[in-house]
């Protein structure tokens, strides 16, 4: 039950943190996604069904403050948060070379979704700049601070599983 | 370890489920608006008061460090900040003499300032965007304090954006630089028309905006002409002042003119701002006499 709890205040930390502090250390205005390494580790960790839900919730609070289109965000976490569920099999708590593939994937296929559709979309058609100037360096900064973010994220959720098991 | 003897609801169907949910949703804001729906209420209570109490701490330690950083700088920059108060008193005076001689002749046509003060409130910027794709964020002024959709959003010198979504205690604005923000804009001296979008690639490269759609056969548009919002915008009040001109070229239909705007505000240091409390479509009888 303590992780469930945990999950939901990482959502809120996540978004908190993302809104305010890492816009301000933004480097060359381009900040690390925070709600992608939570929905992502926490996919991974807990499986398909935390992840997805984890992942909706992340979105649909972008979605209501900052989005254009209340849900997108919404979809396209959740889902990021599922595909990572479905590699769960493959979790191993010391393991910390997937988790960081992970991450850094799960963040392409955001920030290349997010281009495609309220990008090119719109008649932005120079791929190469906004992939260089945009999504490569979130992928970049995402992945230094999810070395940190997740290991804190591994480590409360480990302690907080024993807890509920001594519990049962 | 793996209790397969709780999951009530298999991950598939609560995908699927959810994935539903998530389509209505972006259907339906494409259909009507949903910027001020319950949801955005009982989301900003939660959320507004935290980030508010964040950026508290922040601002505080960030103008510590700026300001051990900047004595320095600061020292040398009085000097010459004195030296040009004198020069600028100088110019006070002369201008105020000017000033007082407007002021008489408009009274004699019986004019009425061009650009009427509007009713203004201040509000702290307490969140930005948490990604790297859009300009918007959020004030800590909402439906509370009589904020609307579409007013018109500025910083001490200049336009910043327009507000796209309301809470209780929040609004969401966009700013102008936003890749998705248009503005009708006019040239302040020849009042020609013109169209200033926020584009991403120009904002990242020279902190410029895109101007486009500007008819000016007789080449009297010159770089550093003040551009400020049109009186023909529906959304954005008349005389507001964007930013100046900073590049200018011929379209290939050599008709309109395109280029770059350099805005007048600081995006990137923006902590506080003025709602203009009244809308365009509000004033519009009054302003169209």
């Amino acid at each position: 039950m303590r992780r469930y709890v945990m999950a939901g205040a990482w959502v809120i930390i996540g978004f908190l943190l993302q809104s305010t502090i890492m816009q301000t250390i933004s480097f060359a205005n381009v900040s690390p996604n925070l709600l992608i390494i939570i929905t992502a580790s926490y996919g991974f960790m807990m499986g398909k069904k935390e992840g997805l839900i984890v992942g909706f919730f992340c979105g649909l609070i972008v979605d209501i403050f900052f989005g254009s289109v209340l849900g997108f965000y919404a979809l396209l976490y959740m889902l990021i948060g599922y595909c990572n569920g479905l590699l769960h099999m493959l979790f191993y708590p010391d393991e910390i070379k997937l988790p960081m593939i992970l991450i850094t994937i799960s963040d392409f296929v955001s920030g290349l979704t997010v281009y495609f559709f309220l990008f090119l979309f719109r008649g932005r058609f120079d791929f190469g700049y906004y992939f260089f100037n945009i999504i490569m360096p979130e992928v970049i900064y995402t992945i230094l601070i999810s070395i940190f973010l997740y290991l804190i994220i591994l480590k409360i959720n480990q302690k907080l599983e024993t807890l509920d098991n001594k519990e049962r | 370890m793996r209790r397969k003897s709780k999951q009530t609801l298999p991950p598939k169907y609560l995908l699927f489920a959810l994935s539903v949910l998530c389509v209505v949703m972006i259907i339906a804001s494409f259909a009507m608006d949903l910027s001020n729906t319950p949801l955005n209420n009982a989301v900003g209570l939660v959320f507004t008061p935290m980030q508010k109490g964040i950026n508290t701490v922040g601002d505080w330690t960030s103008e510590k460090i700026e300001n051990l950083k900047n004595i320095g700088d600061v020292l040398s920059e009085n000097e010459e900040l004195k030296a040009e108060v004198v020069e600028l008193n100088d110019e006070l005076n002369s201008m105020q003499l000017e000033q007082s001689e407007l002021e008489n002749l408009r009274e004699l046509l019986e004019l009425d300032e061009k650009y009427p003060s509007y009713e203004k409130t201040a509000a702290y910027v307490i969140s930005k965007d948490a990604g790297n794709w859009f300009s918007t964020f959020t004030i800590d002024k909402g439906t509370d304090d009589g904020i609307e959709v579409d007013m018109n959003v500025i910083s001490g010198n200049g336009l910043v954006g327009i507000v796209t979504s309301v809470g209780k205690n929040y609004a969401t604005v966009r700013s102008i630089i936003d890749d998705n923000s248009e503005v009708s804009a006019m040239v302040l001296s020849t009042e020609d028309l013109c169209i200033v979008h926020g584009n991403l690639q120009n904002m990242e490269d020279n902190q410029e905006i895109k101007l486009s759609g500007l008819k000016d056969q007789d080449n009297e548009v010159e770089v550093g002409a003040q551009i400020v919002t049109s009186n023909v915008s529906d959304k954005y009040l008349p005389g507001i002042l964007v930013g100046y001109v900073s590049t200018l070229d011929m379209d290939s239909n050599n008709i309109t003119k395109s280029g770059t705007v350099t805005p007048v505000v600081d995006f990137e240091h923006l902590q506080s701002v003025l709602v203009i409390m009244e809308k365009k479509t509000q004033v519009s009888d009054t302003e169209e006499q």
